[in-house]
């Protein structure tokens, strides 16, 4: 018990005096999980507006496909993204593993199915009048989309947050494409993971006490947007 | 309407821009003031990456050679720490410039395949069995192979065996085996070691850490055995027989089946390694923290020490 309450203590002494490394490391783990998230967006709203606004043939089994892969294991994304991108893989080339970049694309991949997920439902969800008013009043599809998706806003940045979430908490993923280099690939999750194993408890311990500050401040968030 | 929804979509983008770049911003401004990885991202700093084995990351042995290479030739040194089995692969893929690992029939075979370019080996220490003091299945003092023996047929004591294919673990293997045991080492899942053989499938640090939690036996290298003292009760029990011997290599990866490796960055390291200044530096790590060198340098020669090794049994 005793080691429990000197890990937090120094934890503590770790993240109030602004430890460099835990700093860095904090500062990296935002810096990919939110570069990953801006392009799981960027994907996301074009991708998701299609899918809702388009009838086509296997529309719900492609829905049903998309919600599955909420539940992707990290740990099988990020083997995925290994093969493929590794020298010796199909896009080996590019010479991405072990960087910062990779981490990103295979982050990206993670979320996007969940944020197209919560989005399409968002849409789905929404007021049929409005879009059907709208086009009523002469406007075109694509007025159409960006009305109904103001109207469903604060859902669809639920959609955003939860997304981030996942991306940041990860861990698999992040071990196995991004190496968990020092200074350069090491993010909150790989550094809990190694220093755990090395038995060093304090820096876990404070590594993990920001995650979850991270992750309540994620769902002070999201419980705003929703009393809205 | 037409420009109503466009400008709203416009805001919502930079709306969402902005949030994303903000704290990435200054997550970003923290570190280029230190003058690490944000800046690097923008910078063409050469980097080399070399694979470990996780005894040299756990014993923090390249944590203490990294800045001085980086310094040296001005690049940044990657390093991953992964089993001997996994760092081969990544050699193999050609994922990494350099690997250090310590088995040596393995090693061999990856530069006769024609992945690596030339084995060099660069130091060596000895492995030991630990396991609590009180020694329950009676192996202090004994021969390796003797002890195995005594762990498979005495019924006390558990083993916890590193089980992911590192150079360890097939020095687990070449005991058994020495030990008349081969049944053991080639078994995956085998009744016989149901309930005393455990495997961890992980790094040599996170398995010494398992042994103490079980109080069992295990085999582990000395330097990380050393560099885990603090943070565990177990003991060193066997560490006679020069089974026990452990030899690291850094061997580069081939250029001519990896075009795009740093091969000359990578010859480099492996003469940061084995120059004189370098090996003195790592026959020396450890003293002053330990009490005791971690490791024997070598560079040159696989030599191999005769004398019995400088642990002492508390």
């Amino acid at each position: 018990m005793t080691e429990l309450w000197e890990g937090i203590a120094r934890a503590f002494v770790l993240i109030l005096s602004l430890d460099r490394e835990v700093m860095e490391i904090t500062g990296r783990s935002l810096t990919i999980s939110m570069t990953s998230c801006g392009v799981a967006v960027l994907i996301c709203l074009p991708l998701s507006s299609v899918i809702h606004f388009n009838r086509f043939p296997g529309k719900r089994y492609l829905i049903s496909l998309i919600q599955t892969s909420f539940s992707l294991p990290t740990v099988a994304i990020g083997l995925f993204v290994f093969v493929i991108f590794s020298r010796a893989g199909p896009l080996g080339i590019l010479g991405l593993m072990f960087t910062p970049s990779i981490m990103v694309i295979g982050q990206a991949i993670l979320i996007t199915p969940v944020m197209l997920g919560l989005t399409i439902s968002a849409l789905s969800g929404g007021d049929i009048a409005i879009s059907e008013t709208a086009r009523a009043l002469g406007a075109t599809k694509f007025q159409t989309m960006v009305i109904t998706i103001r109207e469903v806003r604060y859902a669809v940045i639920t959609a955003v947050v939860m997304g981030f979430g996942r991306a940041i908490s990860e861990v698999g993923l992040s071990l196995i494409v991004g190496g968990n280099i020092k200074g350069y690939t090491r993010t909150i999750t790989t550094a809990i993971s190694l220093e755990t194993s090395r038995g060093d408890i304090e820096l876990s311990m404070a590594l993990g006490i920001i995650l979850t500050m991270i992750a309540f401040l994620i769902n002070l968030v999201l419980n705003r947007i929703q009393q809205k | 309407m037409k420009t109503d929804g466009r400008k709203w979509l416009i805001r919502l983008l930079t709306g969402i821009f902005v949030i994303l770049l903000f704290p990435a911003g200054t997550g970003g401004m923290q570190e280029t003031g230190e003058g690490s990885s944000g800046e690097k991202l923008l910078k063409p700093v050469m980097r080399i990456r070399v694979a470990t084995t996780t005894s040299l990351y756990d014993t923090g042995l390249w944590g203490y050679l990294e800045p001085m290479f980086e310094e040296n030739y001005g690049v940044e040194l990657d390093v991953l720490y992964a089993g001997t089995g996994i760092a081969l692969e990544y050699g193999r893929r050609g994922d990494v410039d350099v690997i250090t690992v310590h088995s040596k029939s393995r090693e061999l075979e990856f530069v006769e395949r024609g992945y690596g370019v030339e084995r060099v080996p660069f130091a060596y220490n000895y492995f030991v069995i630990a396991g609590p003091g009180d020694d329950p299945a009676g192996i202090k003092g004994k021969t390796a192979e003797e002890a195995f023996r005594a762990l498979a047929t005495g019924g006390n004591g558990l083993f916890v065996s590193r089980g992911d294919d590192s150079g360890t673990h097939g020095k687990e293997k070449a005991i058994w085996k020495s030990a008349g045991l081969p049944e053991i080492a080639n078994s995956k899942k085998n009744s016989d070691t149901a309930g005393w053989l455990v495997e961890a499938g992980r790094g040599m640090g996170p398995t010494l850490l398992m042994a103490d939690e079980k109080k069992a036996y295990t085999l582990c290298d000395i330097g990380t055995f050393l560099s885990y003292k603090g943070k565990i009760s177990l003991v060193p029990l066997v560490q006679k027989g020069e089974i026990l011997l452990n030899v690291y290599s850094a061997i580069a990866v081939s250029p001519e089946k990896y075009p795009r490796v740093k091969h000359d960055m990578a010859r480099n390291l492996i003469e940061f390694l084995t120059s004189p200044r370098i090996q003195e530096l790592i026959g020396n790590y450890g003293t002053g923290q330990y009490g005791e060198p971690l490791f024997t340098p070598c560079a040159g020669t696989e030599h191999v020490d005769q004398r019995q090794p400088r642990v002492k049994t508390p």
